[in-house]
């Protein structure tokens, strides 16, 4: 296998992006990653997308999205594993440039959420879960994430206040990304005392409906100092792994077994351990994800998540800043499009190029994508070279 | 439109809660599954699940999906039947501020929702607080 390097990455600001279509805003952030990489083509494309089907009624996104993009007749596919369809595709992508079989590939996801109202929206995402026995019977994202964070304050204490801290952290960090659809800092009682979507999580424990997209362009490591002028950026590792789609079917609700499997082949790979890591963007679909997520990588014990947040561990200048971005909260969760987002954000902060944001001297980062509650995750961890 | 078939085949299930248990590992499985992810076996006897458990842990819907909307606000949880079997459902006849950890449940037999246009009315399980 090779080594694979990002040579490019590109997002515009997100949203609800009424004026654009799904391959208008496909279309203008893979722009923005071939610019910024600087190639003149590409050799194969993947796309991230969880449910185009649902949210605007078009499947076939290869064919569409090469076609608008203006590179067919190269080899493009769609990727969906839920909301890890974008890490997912830019997996597709590293073993596609580290196979040999291509060199300039384009990683890639996009969702246009806001061609359906909000009912249709919760079903859509609801598709995540599994329809016989979860769905259903009426359950919701928000709702199956309520019945992990309940299961959590239950076996270790974790509080509604520690919940409401990690929206606070993400949305402090992401008041300093101009790319963010909510770039502003909210209160703990601005989070406990807003609508309550589903006991106990409010709208401000919850990430929003948003319009997005995101690309990155990969290529060998040993071409990128030929292809572009950007200082490339390594992918030391990738990693993927499963569990049962159904939360109910989980020996500990609390414990998110695929993230921490993901985060045990990831560290592996990469020869490195938690305390290695310099900062984590990760997928915060709802405040206690976040919490859930930081034991399952191995950056606080199990049940100890929920400090994080409140005591400064995962705020910028802690011992593990934990979404520089803004995470889904602030910078919004076009679902198909995080996981390459957040490639996005880890590529400018080893690159030294997140402004306001930058995590000092940050030489290793890493992004975990799930989908639905943790029934696949996708990790990578990215190098300075 | 749905075709009929995705109605009844799910009846064994939603209406009398029959399960399978692995002859080889003794797992038991609701639903039903093709290969044991236990120990791979492929050989099962059909169970009658308990239909007493107790609440693992719970939620209110506040926004619902399409088809629940009108019901909402509605009380779900995840419950643990004697044997094991863990299954998501609806909790009804419950007083919000009741909903614990721990709570005795027994599964009744009740409409979950209609659905679609033609409005088809599915039924299930649900669960209710065993007093």
């Amino acid at each position: 296998m090779r080594d694979v390097a990002v040579i490019g990455v590109g997002m515009q600001k997100w949203g609800e992006l009424w004026e654009k279509s799904l391959r208008d805003i496909f279309t203008e952030s893979a722009m923005l990653a071939i610019d910024d990489a600087g190639v003149d083509h590409i050799d194969s494309m993947y796309v991230g997308c969880m449910t185009s089907g649902l949210f605007v009624g078009q499947e076939h996104l290869g064919s569409l999205l090469a076609d608008y993009l203006g590179v067919a007749p190269i080899p493009a596919l769609r990727v969906e594993s839920a909301c890890a369809s974008g890490g997912a595709a830019f997996r597709q992508a590293y073993f596609d440039v580290a196979s040999g079989a291509n060199d300039i590939v384009l990683a890639s996801g996009v969702e246009k959420m806001t061609d359906v109202d909000g009912a249709g929206a919760t079903y859509a995402l609801s598709t995540a879960a599994d329809a016989e026995y979860e769905v259903y019977h009426g359950i919701t994202f928000p709702g199956l994430y309520a019945l992990l964070a309940v299961a959590h304050m239950h076996a270790y204490g974790t509080t509604r206040e520690q919940l409401a801290e990690v929206s606070v952290k993400n949305h402090k960090n992401g008041a300093k990304n101009p790319l963010a659809q909510y770039p502003f800092e909210v209160t703990v009682d601005q989070v406990l005392n807003s609508v309550m979507i589903a006991d106990p999580l409010t709208i401000l424990d919850c990430s929003p409906i948003t319009d997005g997209a995101a690309g990155a362009i990969l290529c060998p490591l040993d071409m990128a100092k030929d292809l572009s002028h950007k200082a490339p950026v390594k992918i030391l590792s990738s990693a993927h792994a499963t569990d049962s789609i159904a939360l109910h079917s989980r020996q500990d609700l609390t414990w998110l077994s695929a993230v921490a499997k993901a985060g045990e082949v990831a560290y592996k790979g990469a020869g490195l351990t938690p305390a290695d890591i310099d900062f984590v963007e990760v997928h915060d679909c709802f405040t206690i994800a976040e919490i859930a997520v930081i034991e399952a990588l191995g950056f606080f014990e199990k049940g100890k998540g929920g400090t994080g947040a409140p005591s400064g561990e995962t705020a910028m200048g802690g011992r593990i800043p934990v979404n520089p971005s803004g995470g889904l909260k602030s910078k919004g969760h076009p679902v198909g499009a995080t996981g390459i987002a957040q490639i996005v954000e880890t590529v400018k902060q080893l690159r030294g190029d997140a402004g306001e944001r930058q995590v000092e001297g940050a030489k290793v980062g890493m992004t975990q994508n799930m989908g639905g509650t943790g029934g696949s995750c996708v990790a990578h961890i990215l190098g300075k070279v | 439109m749905s075709t009929s078939a995705k109605y009844w085949r799910g009846i064994p299930q939603r209406y009398r809660l029959e399960a399978e248990k692995c002859t080889d590992c003794g797992a038991q499985f609701f639903p039903p599954r093709v290969v044991c992810s236990g120990c791979g076996g492929r050989e099962f006897e059909e169970i009658k699940l308990d239909d007493r458990g107790k609440l693992l842990t719970y939620t209110v819907i506040r926004v619902g999906p399409s088809e629940f909307c009108e019901q909402t606000p509605y009380a779900m949880g995840i419950v643990e039947l004697e044997g094991g079997v863990r299954m998501t459902g609806q909790i009804a006849d419950v007083d919000f501020d009741d909903l614990e950890v721990g709570l005795p449940i027994k599964i009744e037999f009740r409409k979950i929702r209609e659905e679609g246009e033609a409005g088809i009315l599915c039924y299930g399980y649900k669960f209710v607080p065993d007093k």
